[in-house]
């Protein structure tokens, strides 16, 4: 994986100690919270409802064992054991102090981590393919461009005041892991009838309270262009974009108003003058930077792995989580391992200190130290034999970590909510978690299959409720938590928005809308359909009538 | 029943409350526990006591964030009426072990 330079380190280092000095003249009252705020969000600080709470970036989701061990050093020393990882591939602490905020930084900064651009109207950290390097259906490692977005964007001048946040992200083959069609700008990597390697370039997507798919506005761009052009979308956006209402500010509304091809036109007459410019990288500079993510040396391995077979023959857990957790690896007799972090009746996306530690040290044993972070607030272990795949499913059983069930109805993405955001006007956790509890049963699950439930706290729609299959929206009615439930969205490349299946209900009766959902869908599924595709077929109505009538 | 200033500490985050004290000098004082602050019965005292908790920001910038909210007395504990503030006095409902319901307990009220 990518290593700092003398630069970067250079960088994240003067960042912190500027960080500090702003802190102590905080604390000392020199500077007013007016003043300071800013400051602190530009290190990813936030205040939240019990403290404050420090969003660290983990770039386009890698990091490696070292680094997860840091992370769970923070945790114990500087937290309260414990970290949540988000749907933008970052882990947040929730219980950090200013005073110390400063000291872990320098902690950070120690295994190349920072807090940067994880707020504020900038480019955001790219997001990619949490199998990026590994995927059987890879075209290339996408995570060598994230890496030049990354080196192009941080600290950009021109794009540090942006009308709003900005988002990217890039998938290395053409199923999209990434939902890049709810991205400011997406990249879907492709290739062209020649052979050659690029993207499409899709923008404008978003959720919050004016959701857009993202629009494709080029079907091919070569990658050796991708820097130009990604200036010349920014460039159009920074001119065009509204900056006196908040809400109308992201690129998304910007595509809207002025119509996709009238943007596509604009960003190609401003890529027109400067696709030759400096931005039109250099291969030796290309080169250069996908040489740090060389494939780790793969072991010359048998497809057949008969230790993981027989286990799976007489145990059936196992098989579950052969079957749901572990992915097609490109190289022979590796596997992907998904790791959950949606354990039944506990919050998603939260691992105590102990778990990284578990996480780190089977990176090491047996993943070529690396880890990756999925959107969908999972652990990978990239690259494992398939032939140890028993003794890592122990270890990880061992440490709570061993559930069977990503991809599946439990598998739940959802936001902090009420129980710790300020902006929040409902909890969505206790929503998720009691769903895993109604639906703990592994045959139950299995027999469900693929299903994507997403809850978010407020119409911001960090939990991505819009493309949930089935999506939860938290919101406040006359001060009382209340849920209004949508159907039929989706984030992959067939990435659509939901629909909203009608009056909203109570926290009490959310748990049983959707096991009646479930069960409508297992009344009318045809063969192997998945939720999604019975819902696609029947429409709304079915399920709308099953819920509604019934009541 | 009343209303209470609430803000946020500036060097933790952690929520405090405003109890009023004697000290000519700095006439605040700010207390982790809600059932420590001071509770203002009508609409004058309230406005009162959160112009103290402004000035006193202002002054000696340990507190940022300072609001008013609204309390009833629930077996012989003050409780938040808005349920948001409730869980902000109490900690996420989903981690008793953490802020200040571990101390305090709490939470019957909010469960799901
Ligand atoms: S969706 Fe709303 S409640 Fe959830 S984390 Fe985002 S802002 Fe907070």
């Amino acid at each position: 994986m990518y290593r700092y330079d003398e630069y970067d380190h250079a960088l994240v280092k003067d960042r912190v100690a500027q960080f500090r000095r702003q802190v102590a003249r905080r604390l000392s009252g020199e500077l007013s919270e007016e003043q300071f705020r800013p400051l602190r969000l530009m290190n990813g600080l936030y205040l939240q409802l019990h403290a404050y709470m420090l969003r660290v970036a983990i770039p386009y989701g890698t990091l490696d064992s070292r680094q997860m061990r840091k992370l769970a050093y923070i945790a114990r020393r500087y937290d309260k054991g414990y970290g949540h990882f988000t749907t933008r591939q970052n882990i947040q602490y929730n219980w950090p102090r200013l005073e110390e905020t400063p000291d872990i930084l320098a902690e950070l900064a120690e295994v190349e981590m920072h807090a940067i651009q994880t707020s504020g109207n900038c480019i955001r950290n790219t997001t990619s393919d949490p199998f990026a390097g590994a995927a059987a259906d890879e075209i290339e490692d996408p995570r060598v461009w994230c890496e030049i977005v990354r080196q192009w964007s941080t600290l950009h001048p021109e794009f540090s005041f942006l009308p709003r946040k900005f988002k990217i992200a890039i998938t290395g083959s053409e199923h999209d892991r990434a939902a890049v069609k709810i991205h400011d700008i997406g990249l879907l990597m492709k290739r062209d009838a020649s052979g050659g390697v690029g993207f499409e370039v899709i923008v404008g997507g978003g959720l919050g309270r004016t959701p857009f798919i993202g629009r494709t506005i080029r079907d091919f761009l070569p990658k050796e262009d991708l820097l130009s052009y990604l200036e010349a979308i920014l460039r159009t956006y920074n001119l065009l974009g509204r900056r006196d209402n908040k809400y109308k500010a992201r690129i998304k509304v910007t595509l809207h108003e002025t119509g996709a091809e009238e943007f596509a036109r604009l960003v190609e007459a401003e890529w027109e003058a400067i696709r030759d410019s400096a931005l039109k990288l250099p291969k030796e500079e290309v080169d250069r930077i996908a040489a740090h993510f060389e494939p780790p040396a793969f072991r010359a391995l048998d497809s057949e792995s008969p230790t993981t077979d027989a286990r799976a023959a007489r145990d059936p857990g196992f098989a579950s989580w052969v079957r749901h957790n572990t992915v097609a690896h490109k190289a022979p007799g590796y596997a992907i391992v998904n790791i959950s972090l949606k354990p039944v009746g506990l919050p998603p996306g939260d691992a105590t200190a102990e778990q990284m530690d578990v996480v780190a040290d089977l990176a090491d044993e047996a993943s070529f130290g690396e880890i990756r972070v999925t959107h969908g607030q999972n652990l990978v272990l990239p690259h494992v034999e398939r032939e140890r795949l028993s003794e890592v499913y122990d270890r990880l059983l061992a440490a709570e970590l061993g559930t069977a069930n990503v991809g599946l109805l439990s598998d739940i993405i959802c936001c902090p909510g009420l129980d710790y955001c300020t902006l929040a006007n409902a909890r969505s956790i206790p929503i998720a978690t009691e769903i895993s509890k109604r639906f703990a049963d592994q045959r139950r699950l299995d027999e469900v299959g693929d299903l994507q439930i997403k809850v978010s706290g407020c119409i911001n729609a960090c939990g991505h409720h819009h493309v949930g299959h089935i999506g939860i929206l938290g919101v406040d009615r006359k001060g009382v938590e209340h849920y209004q439930i949508q159907l039929g969205g989706s984030a992959t490349e067939d990435a659509a928005l939901g629909k909203i299946l009608g009056r909203g209900f109570s926290a009490d009766e959310v748990v049983d809308v959707v096991e009646k959902l479930v069960s409508i869908y297992l009344d009318l599924r045809e063969g192997d359909e998945r939720f999604i595709d019975t819902w696609r077929r029947v429409g709304q109505g079915p399920f709308k009538e099953g819920v509604y009538d019934a009541a | 029943m009343g209303q209470v200033v609430i803000a946020s500490r500036l060097s933790d985050g952690r929520v405090v409350f405003l109890r009023a004290s004697a000290d000519a000098v700095r006439p605040v004082e700010w207390v982790l526990e809600l059932d420590a602050a001071e509770v203002a019965a009508g609409d004058e005292r309230a406005a009162e006591l959160l112009a103290l908790g402004e000035a006193d920001a202002e002054t000696h910038q340990s507190v940022i964030d300072v609001y008013r909210i609204d309390v009833e007395e629930v077996d012989g504990c003050l409780r938040p009426t808005r349920f948001r503030e409730r869980i902000r006095c109490c900690g996420p409902t989903v981690r008793p072990d953490l802020g200040k319901q571990a101390v305090r307990g709490g939470h019957a009220d909010v469960s799901l």
